[in-house]
């Protein structure tokens, strides 16, 4: 279990977001690894710490937006009630075709934005196909910058195939609005009337005619009247994709690269680190969300399980022996441990018809347990679940199952190190903040808080020591959460 | 049983495990599966321990009783170039389209065509027959996007056929609509017992089933063991703190006394049992919620060691028991 690294670095989140030159923060990472409530949480924690900030979300689940107050985010920033000290929030969520018809809008007289607005290319175009949503994200910060309202837009990135699409995606978008095929596929309608153009309208008719076979001449004849339409605003679109692309690179832009301590998302975090660096632009940190730790992290799960078996053996020896007592201990608790003990709660059944299944790893050591019980409980137990015992678990058993959730806590917490420390032994540069799991979602700004205070805490959860030395003070973290 | 098994899921959820597991629990007895990445981000390969794979079928695990997994990840492009090829001969036109842009153009920005490419190529192996009329594969599992769009995913071919409304795209994307609306295709849900996960599975049925697309089952991934039950879970409220040090260092973790080694286990072994019974309570109420959707569901345990080959055969063989393949 030691390992001997050096503690990684470790990402100071209250100055990043305190230091007026950061105007903008982008969260990005693999999808399910907590990317939107991190931006909501320091975007909340940046407002109370006094700054007038915006969230940009892309795709929010609703209970993320109901804790921001706001049932319904749309594409206007609204601002969150209930935020304390002197700043402010504002949230929004992107509704990308809203934001390409505006584009449209402001870049083209009236009749010509309704020629574009109604062509079936457009519309599907806009409607969110590959790569839309991803320009769309960039264009709007590019927008919610440009109005320097705000002290601070703190950004989601779209949940992608590939974390790197939002980089790609709206210079691909840009290069193919004004590129090449766009000006072959509009040159045969401009070319057609000058005779010196009669030889290259001929290779030109040509691949558009494969173009048509290609996809339908219905097709490529929307898209040539919408590239028609669009004429006057290409230029438009590439360079405000080069702009936006170089807000990205400016100096007050930090990337935040959030992950899971699991393997597919701290092996996406580090290619986006490279890409990163590749690109010139500015990271601060990687956000590791979802750590578990321990506050009992000196007793190893080995250890743990050992004494668990410790405390079980014996009993089931002792039924089918009849070797008396236990070995180790002259506590029995025997009060608790009457049988049919009147105030036992049923175990709730399942809902789902298949029933439980067999589980692998540490808690096979129930099925030892039951067999104790079923020969201390009673015997009339006519329970359709087999695992339902009649009496009232004795403290021992208890201290058992303690164990063998502390040890099942420990074999994660030893895989989690492990996943983080290739990842920092791979980008010792990068500095990185850990938030403990949660059990349960956020709902409301406190949720948020608590989770903006996690992040700030320098304290990591994991520990960084071999733990036989001991952890004092790493905030014990719960078995699961679940935010998207 | 449906040949044609797409997977889904929230991101984080596990989806290309469950994906592979389910390729392998039904390639067994002699009978062929393929398993089909479209994501271009090869988790088959890294779950496989094999190398990066090509835009070739190629066999990649052997299932108990013979039967054979083979796995093909989708490249839209060559996916492309070899359907240019196969209706149109295009040869070096082909190349000097992908110099032009318009191949980047058809499979990343034009609208839906990237989608019908990749549901096209996997219906084509789930509809392909060999010389004596059999099916090439026996069933075809698709490791698909996530649940945020999956619908739009598999029903882009609809919008393709609105957009195109004739020409060979039309054709394509009405054949696929075809195969992807019929009692051969089946879209499962893997999802975990937590609030986001669970609330989006449920959105992502209603979609599909207004989207006329066929809802399989619900897969809930690394479910944790059940290690204290409700009984066990009341005593802790009642935090037996001396008993427990008693207990433990009877166990041989040291002194029972105050500041003892046994003792200094108690606070922190409690609390770790309160953040579990709140998890459980929370898994309870999720289960429920999955209950209530009118799906089969299934559980998988988590291993909390991390996902390899051998428990990805343990999650096959788990598969096969509830009956899922």
């Amino acid at each position: 279990m030691s390992h001997g690294l050096s503690p990684a670095r470790v990402l100071e989140v209250d100055p990043l977001i305190d230091d007026p030159k950061t105007r903008i923060v982008v969260c990005c990472g693999a999808g399910g690894v907590g990317k939107t409530t991190t931006a909501a949480a320091l975007g909340l924690r940046a407002a109370e710490r006094g700054r007038k900030v915006v969230v940009l979300t892309i795709d929010p689940a609703r209970r993320l937006a109901q804790s921001m107050g706001i049932d319904s985010l749309d594409n206007v920033p609204r601002r969150v009630k209930g935020v304390e000290g002197g700043g402010e929030l504002h949230a929004m969520m992107l509704d990308m075709k809203r934001t390409f018809d505006e584009i449209v809008e402001a870049h083209a007289d009236r009749e010509r934005a309704a020629a574009i607005l109604a062509n079936p290319f457009y519309q599907s175009l806009s409607a969110g196909f590959a790569g839309t949503q991803e320009y769309m994200a960039m264009e709007k910060l590019g927008q919610l910058r440009s109005r320097d309202e705000w002290d601070l837009i703190v950004v989601d990135t779209p949940p992608s195939r590939s974390a790197l699409d939002f980089l790609d995606a709206p210079k691909r978008l840009g290069s193919f609005l004004d590129g090449r095929l766009i000006r072959l596929l509009t040159a045969p309608a401009k070319l057609g009337g000058r005779a010196g153009m009669k030889f290259l309208n001929v290779g030109m008719s040509m691949m558009t005619g494969t173009l048509g076979k290609l996809l339908g001449s219905q097709l490529l004849k929307d898209v040539q009247t919408f590239v028609a339409a669009m004429d006057t605003t290409f230029g438009g679109f590439r360079t405000r994709a080069d702009a936006t692309y170089q807000l990205l690179q400016a100096p007050g832009t930090a990337f935040l690269v959030v992950a899971a301590p699991e393997r597919d998302a701290l092996r996406e975090a580090a290619y986006f680190v490279e890409r990163l660096a590749a690109e010139d632009m500015p990271l601060a940190g990687l956000v590791l969300n979802r750590v578990h730790g321990s506050g009992a992290a000196q007793l190893s799960a080995e250890r743990a399980l050992a004494a668990a078996e410790n405390l079980e053996e014996p009993r089931i020896v002792d039924q089918e022996d009849g070797k008396a007592g236990l070995r180790n201990s002259p506590d029995t608790y025997g009060s608790s441990d009457h049988p049919d003990h009147p105030d036992r709660p049923d175990r709730p059944d399942r809902p789902d018809a298949e029933g439980p299944i067999g589980h692998i790893g540490p808690a096979e050591g129930r099925a030892g347990r039951h067999v104790e019980r079923h020969v201390e409980g009673s015997p009339t137990a006519t329970d359709s679940d087999p695992t339902a015992d009649r009496s009232a678990p004795t403290v021992q058993q208890l201290t058992a199952g303690l164990l063998r959730l502390h040890a099942d806590r420990m074999q994660l917490l030893s895989r989690e190190q492990r996943t983080r420390d290739r990842f920092t032994a791979r980008h010792p540069e990068v500095a990185v903040t850990e938030v403990a799991a949660l059990p349960g979602d956020v709902h409301d700004l406190a949720g948020l808080r608590n989770i903006g205070n996690r992040l700030a805490t320098q304290q990591p959860e994991l520990p960084t020591v071999p733990a036989t030395s001991g952890v004092s003070g790493t905030s014990s973290a719960s078995g699961t959460s679940g935010d998207g | 049983m449906s040949r044609f098994q797409v997977v889904s899921g929230k991101g984080g959820t596990g989806k290309t495990t469950v994906a592979a597991a389910l390729a392998l629990a039904l390639a067994t007895e002699g009978k062929r599966t393929l398993l089909v990445e479209v994501e271009g981000r090869q988790g088959i390969a890294q779950l496989f321990e094999t190398e990066v794979l090509p835009y070739e079928e190629r066999k990649i695990a052997v299932a108990p009783g013979g039967g054979e997994v083979f796995a093909l990840a989708i490249d839209p492009e060559q996916a492309l170039l070899d359907y240019l090829q196969m209706f149109y001969k295009l040869g070096s036109a082909g190349r000097a389209l992908k110099k032009l842009g318009a191949i980047d153009f058809a499979t990343t920005v034009a609208p839906g065509i990237r989608d019908v490419l990749l549901t096209g190529k996997a219906c084509e192996a789930v509809r392909r027959k060999d010389k004596s009329g059999r099916f090439a594969y026996d069933h075809v599992v698709m490791d698909a996007p996530p649940t945020g769009r999956i619908t739009r995913f598999l029903n882009v071919n609809d919008e393709v056929a609105g957009l195109a409304k004739i020409g060979p795209i039309h054709n394509q994307a009405q054949a696929v609509m075809r195969v992807l609306k019929s009692p051969e295709t089946a879209v499962h849900l893997v999802t975990l017992l937590e609030e986001m996960p669970v609330q989006e599975t449920a959105d992502g049925i209603a979609e599909l089933r207004a989207a006329k697309l066929p809802v399989g089952r619900i897969i809930v991934n690394m479910v944790r063991p059940e290690v204290l039950d409700e009984a066990e879970l009341e005593l802790v409220r009642a935090a037996p703190r001396t008993g427990l040090a008693r207990s433990l260092s009877a166990a041989g973790l040291g002194g029972a006394r105050r500041g003892g080694n046994a003792e200094k286990l108690v606070d922190p072994l409690l609390a770790q049992a309160e953040e579990y019974a709140e998890r459980y309570a929370l898994e309870h109420e999720q289960r429920a919620v999955l209950g209530e959707l009118g799906l089969s569901l299934h559980e998988l345990p988590l291993f909390n060691e991390g996902m390899d080959l051998a428990r990805l055969y343990a999650l096959a063989n788990e598969l096969r028991k509830q009956r899922v393949s």
